[in-house]
């Protein structure tokens, strides 16, 4: 009984989300369409939940009694709970809200007077922002994969949210298809692992794959690699990895704007949540490890050079930020694969990752505040768009420039620090090729950046081409996002803490580390 | 709170809060004002640094200290700044040139004026903050800082290619760099340190002196690598054959006072980055390749004095010249670390004559570092001056000649220049070029013939530098017939003629008493080399077996 509760209170955040979502939806029916109160309703919402994850968060694990909604019977543990609160998963929980919640800010004034359905756009942003939690938690295969398609049936709806427009149609439906195969195909590899370990709960696979007697899991080949890389696929399509990012363009390119933001930030982080607890707990056996992080070392490989080389051509920078976070997610492989580093500030590899992502997301979400800016204005996305930005808006040209700057990995800025620790990571693990290759990949990325950037400061403005006027509410994303830009580059070692303690949360539950380390 | 304690960080970071302000006015005339005036600041402070620089005390000075970010519990990286004998000098010369070509600007940057000084002024923040890092992380911060304001200075303010010149500068630059941060996480990973104060150096905050990377096995692979990573980012910066084709791109379409910078300054990053890391961290896997990095050495000075030969654009000549004199320093470098055989079975008196031969290499090679400086920062401004208030035409056809006749005020100033570059005596550039050859002769007389070869063939740079200063220069442009077009043309102006005294006496003045600079040179020179001598004395005995069979 005590246990529901306490289970119940671990939750709060997303009964919060969820509650709230109900509110706006009734809301909204109740105001006709107006838009009184629903951002209020929308933020608030945001707000609390982000209040009960911090609250949650120095109680630290909670996985000592099995996690939430656990099965006990006289007392003993028989089957651990399906989700997890512990400080990975409030890390995860603190980037999916925060992520919401700017893209939400920023995405205010472009979306009035673009659509009449606010109230159900932002609901549908509450349901992604639950469904990122479920995945930040999610410690059963069930849930993963239930979270995973709650977050894709509620990106399709918002992809496709302009119904006037062909191209939002087109890109919610391209989406929709791709992810449904992805979705099939992981199931089906679920199911290879679950007849192999004989069960859906990712400790008690843990167990499983590390037991030396189960025949199943000895014969690699058969049954384990398999299931892997169906599983990877499924999580690539989330995060947009090469060969599974053939969707990303597309749907980026068509989406409403905030949503193409919150796309590249939100279901990237979760799907890296659901990967790096899969893979660092779940998957971790010294006959298993050096397998996968072989594979996901050529994922990584693969998708920073494509991601990088298909980003030179485009013309618009919707794609072209598209391809950019294509990119981005090899790098955060880049960290992955390095598993069993402990770099500088006992930074391990899960930590480089976890510290990345948390730069990616202030870099990119901030990029795309001024993109959405632009956009709101012109109506065009194309890089000739940005023809002399810089006297039509000076802030954002040179906020342009600071985040792209940092996505490029130049200091001192967020982005430096995230290459810094995964390439840190890599070289310790003496995957040099990976680490070089990131790093000339990223001058790649610099060539396409900074033809942005000419654009905005060395092209003349069109004739006739009036200022544009920055809404309070975007220039406070992009004043924040620039804000935490600088901070995690200049005084990064707070966020190294927060990093390493939410890796420790996954480390806790794995192998140790060490052992795995010494077996290859 | 005394000024020493706080001098380097108030010089480096003093133009930051100036581009604060510039970023605050809204005339342009007032920018331009405060720009100038504000950057006089942190050059009379690098002027009062190195009056108040101790030449006879060891170690580092000026230091400060305070840890930056924490990473675990042994080590971390730190705030630290200071400086030596190489430093001094060339955080002078970065303020000096500053205001000149702030001033230069000023006179002729009507476009964007507010963006311009701005940039102008983080510039200044990068180049002054690569000089006094004692911190690899800092280093490599400051490192890349530059190179965001020069983008933009050659790409909104240059010549006709500019966006082609600024993204390949760009990209040529971070290529290197990027390379090098993998290669400062590998040194960090082996020696558990970011300091910059390894080996025998002394600092009153990093004692004992953090130990040089790779020091069980100083050729393996994972130091040679390291060490690449480190070395090719240099070489691009500084830059030398076959890194160099950014620098005529970059040179030729940059504004004047960018060009000024540029040369100036910007290259000795390179070479500065050769002497406070590579030299301390890497001596093994530096003397190791020192021929092959002799022989880009010799190539960079005889194919750069030829290439500038051929040119016909004015600019572009002191480019190339560039490259050539950059040449010498790696020469200079170079020589201080190769191995030579007789030091092994020698008396005491070669190894004496080694040692002061391996030092004046190094003594040459900053020397050239300051005296190009001065030397190409005015030829630049020369340049500048014809072209982009004058005459507007930089070819040596259409501009000559009988220049000196129709403005005799500008041919004598240009003469000195001219002259100091192709290494007259007296002048700066021939005492670091003097000190340079000194030294690889000395070294590789005693006993390695391909260095000897190399050192033999970059003589035939100097020739080279003859010919086409005097050719091209002197006899095109200043004397012969005069060119009618240009008759009429106005002289330099009094503060033209102000902006460009400091470097012409400067010339004069390590010309005649090198002394003055080289006494702050040489102290730290010393103990560069005794540093590298820890390591460098350590492998012989390993390459003595592979010296062995042949004895017999």
């Amino acid at each position: 009984m005590s246990n529901l509760s306490a289970s119940l209170v671990q939750f709060s955040p997303e009964l919060i989300l969820v509650i709230g979502a109900a509110v706006l939806l009734t809301v909204d029916l109740v105001s006709n369409g107006r838009e009184a109160g629903q951002n209020a309703i929308g933020l608030g919402t945001i707000l609390l939940a982000l209040v009960a994850t911090f609250w949650l968060w120095p109680g630290g694990l909670f996985t000592a009694d099995g996690g939430l909604f656990a099965t006990y019977i006289d007392g003993a543990l028989v089957r651990p709970g399906a989700f997890v609160s512990d400080g990975f998963t409030h890390f995860f929980r603190m980037i999916s809200l925060v992520s919401t919640g700017l893209v939400w800010v920023s995405g205010v004034t472009f979306m009035r007077g673009r659509t009449p359905f606010r109230g159900e756009f932002g609901a549908f942003l509450l349901f992604c922002a639950t469904a990122m939690n479920l995945m930040a938690g999610a410690n059963d295969l069930i849930l993963v994969l239930v979270a995973i398609e709650f977050l894709s049936i509620t990106s399709y709806v918002l992809t496709g949210f302009l119904r006037e427009n062909a191209r939002s149609n087109e890109a919610g439906l391209k989406y929709f298809l791709y992810g449904s195969i992805t979705s099939a195909a992981m199931i089906f590899g679920l199911t290879y692992l679950f007849g192999a370990t004989g069960t859906t709960s990712l400790p008690l696979i843990a167990e499983a794959v590390r037991s030396p007697d189960n025949l199943l899991i000895k014969d690699l080949s058969g049954v384990i690699i398999p299931s892997l890389l169906l599983v990877l696929a499924g999580l690539g399509f989330k995060i947009a990895l090469v060969p599974f990012h053939q969707w990303a363009p597309d749907a980026y390119e068509g989406a409403p704007t905030p949503v193409t933001s919150f796309l590249s930030v939100g279901p990237k982080a979760a799907g890296m949540a659901v990967l790096l607890r899969m893979f660092f707990s779940a998957f971790d056996a010294p006959l298993l490890t050096p397998h996968w992080i072989g594979l996901i070392g050529l994922l990584a490989g693969a998708t920073m050079i494509l991601g990088n080389l298909a980003a030179l051509g485009q013309t618009d920078i919707k794609r072209l930020m598209a391809y950019s976070s294509i990119a981005q997610a090899g790098y955060m492989l880049v960290g992955v694969a390095s598993f069993g580093a402990t770099t500088m500030g006992n930074l391990t590899a899960l930590g480089t990752v976890v510290l990345y992502i948390l730069a990616y997301i202030f870099t990119n979400i901030g990029l795309f505040a001024c993109i959405i800016a632009v956009d709101h204005a012109t109506g065009d996305s194309r890089v000739d768009a940005y023809d002399g930005l810089m006297r039509r808006a000076p802030l954002l040209a040179v906020a342009m420039v600071v985040f792209f700057l940092s996505l490029v990995g130049v200091p001192p800025l967020a982005g430096f620090i995230g290459k810094f620790a995964v390439f840190s990571a890599a070289v310790t693990t003496n995957h040099t090729t990976l680490a070089v290759l990131g790093v000339l990949t990223g001058v790649i990325a610099a060539v396409y950046y900074f033809r942005v950037v000419r654009a905005m400061f060395f092209r003349p403005a069109p004739d006739g081409a009036a200022p544009i006027r920055i809404s309070p509410s975007a220039s406070f994303v992009i004043w924040a996002c620039l804000a935490m830009t600088i901070l995690i580059g200049v005084l990064p070692g707070t966020f190294v803490r927060v990093a390493r303690d939410a890796a420790a949360a996954v480390h806790a539950t794995g192998a140790d580390a060490a052992a795995v380390d010494a077996g290859h | 709170m005394s000024l020493a304690s706080n001098i380097l960080t108030l010089i480096t970071f003093l133009p930051l809060v100036g581009m604060a302000i510039v970023m605050l006015l809204r005339d342009d005339r007032p920018i331009k004002q405060m720009a100038i005036y504000w950057s006089l600041l942190p050059l009379a402070l690098s002027a009062y640094l190195w009056y108040a620089y101790d030449t006879s005390a060891a170690g580092f000075q000026f230091e400060q200290f305070a840890p930056w970010i924490s990473l675990g519990s042994n080590y971390g990286i730190n705030y630290h700044v200071g400086v030596d004998g190489f430093s001094v000098p060339l955080i002078f010369l970065t303020c000096l040139l500053t205001t000149i070509s702030l001033w230069y600007s000023a006179g002729v940057i009507e476009t964007r004026v507010k963006e311009y000084f701005a940039l102008f002024m983080l510039l200044q923040v990068g180049m002054l903050g690569v000089f006094v890092s004692l911190d690899l992380f800092m280093f490599y911060v400051f490192f890349e800082i530059g190179l965001v304001p020069m983008y933009f200075l050659i790409g909104i303010w240059g010549g006709p290619r500019r966006e082609y010149a600024a993204i390949k500068f760009f990209l040529y630059t971070l290529a290197g760099s990027v390379l090098m941060l993998l290669a400062l996480i590998s040194v960090v990973f082996n020696t558990q340190s970011f300091s910059l104060v390894r080996g025998d150096m002394i600092s009153q905050f990093v004692s004992p002196a953090a130990p040089i990377p790779f020091l069980s096995n100083p050729t393996g692979t994972a130091a040679m690598l390291a060490f690449l990573g480190f070395l090719v980012a240099m070489l691009i910066k500084m830059p030398s054959f076959p890194f160099h084709t950014w620098l005529p791109d970059a040179h030729v379409e940059a504004p004047t006072a960018g060009s000024v910078i540029l040369a100036g300054v910007l290259l000795k990053l390179g070479t500065f980055g050769l002497v406070r890391v590579v030299m301390p961290l890497f001596p093994g896997a530096f003397r190791s390749l020192a021929v092959p990095i002799g022989f880009l050495a010799f190539t960079s000075i005889v194919y750069g004095a030829m290439v500038a030969m051929a040119q016909w654009d004015f600019k572009k000549l002191i480019a190339y010249s560039s490259v050539n004199h950059m040449g010498y320093v790696l020469l200079g470098l170079t020589a201080s670390v190769v191995a030579v055989s007789s030091a092994k079975d020698g008396d005491a008196q070669t190894a004496a004559n080694i040692l002061q031969a391996r030092q004046a290499g190094i003594d040459g090679a900053v020397l050239q570092m300051y005296a190009h400086g001065i030397i190409t920062g005015a030829l630049f401004l020369l340049v500048g001056m014809i072209y982009d208030t004058r005459t507007h035409e930089r070819d040596f056809r259409k501009l000559g000649g009988g220049l000196w006749r129709t403005v005799p005020r500008y041919g004598t100033f240009l003469i000195v220049a001219a002259f100091a570059s192709l290494g007259l005596p007296s002048l700066a550039g021939f005492v670091a070029e003097f000190l340079v050859f000194n030294g690889a002769f000395g070294v590789a007389l005693n006993g390695n013939l391909p260095f000897l070869i190399l050192t033999g063939l970059s003589v035939l740079g100097i020739v080279f530098t003859a010919a086409f200063i005097l050719w091209k220069v002197i006899q095109m442009l200043l004397l012969g017939p005069q060119n009618e077009k240009w008759i009429g043309t106005p002289d330099l102006k009094r503060n033209e003629m102000l902006m460009l005294l400091p470097l012409i006496v400067y010339m004069i003045l390590y010309g005649v008493y090198p002394r003055w600079i080289l006494d702050t040179i040489h102290p730290t020179t010393a103990s560069l080399v005794t540093t590298m001598d820890t390591v460098l004395n350590a492998p012989v005995a390993a390459e003595a077996p592979a010296a062995e069979p042949a004895a017999p």
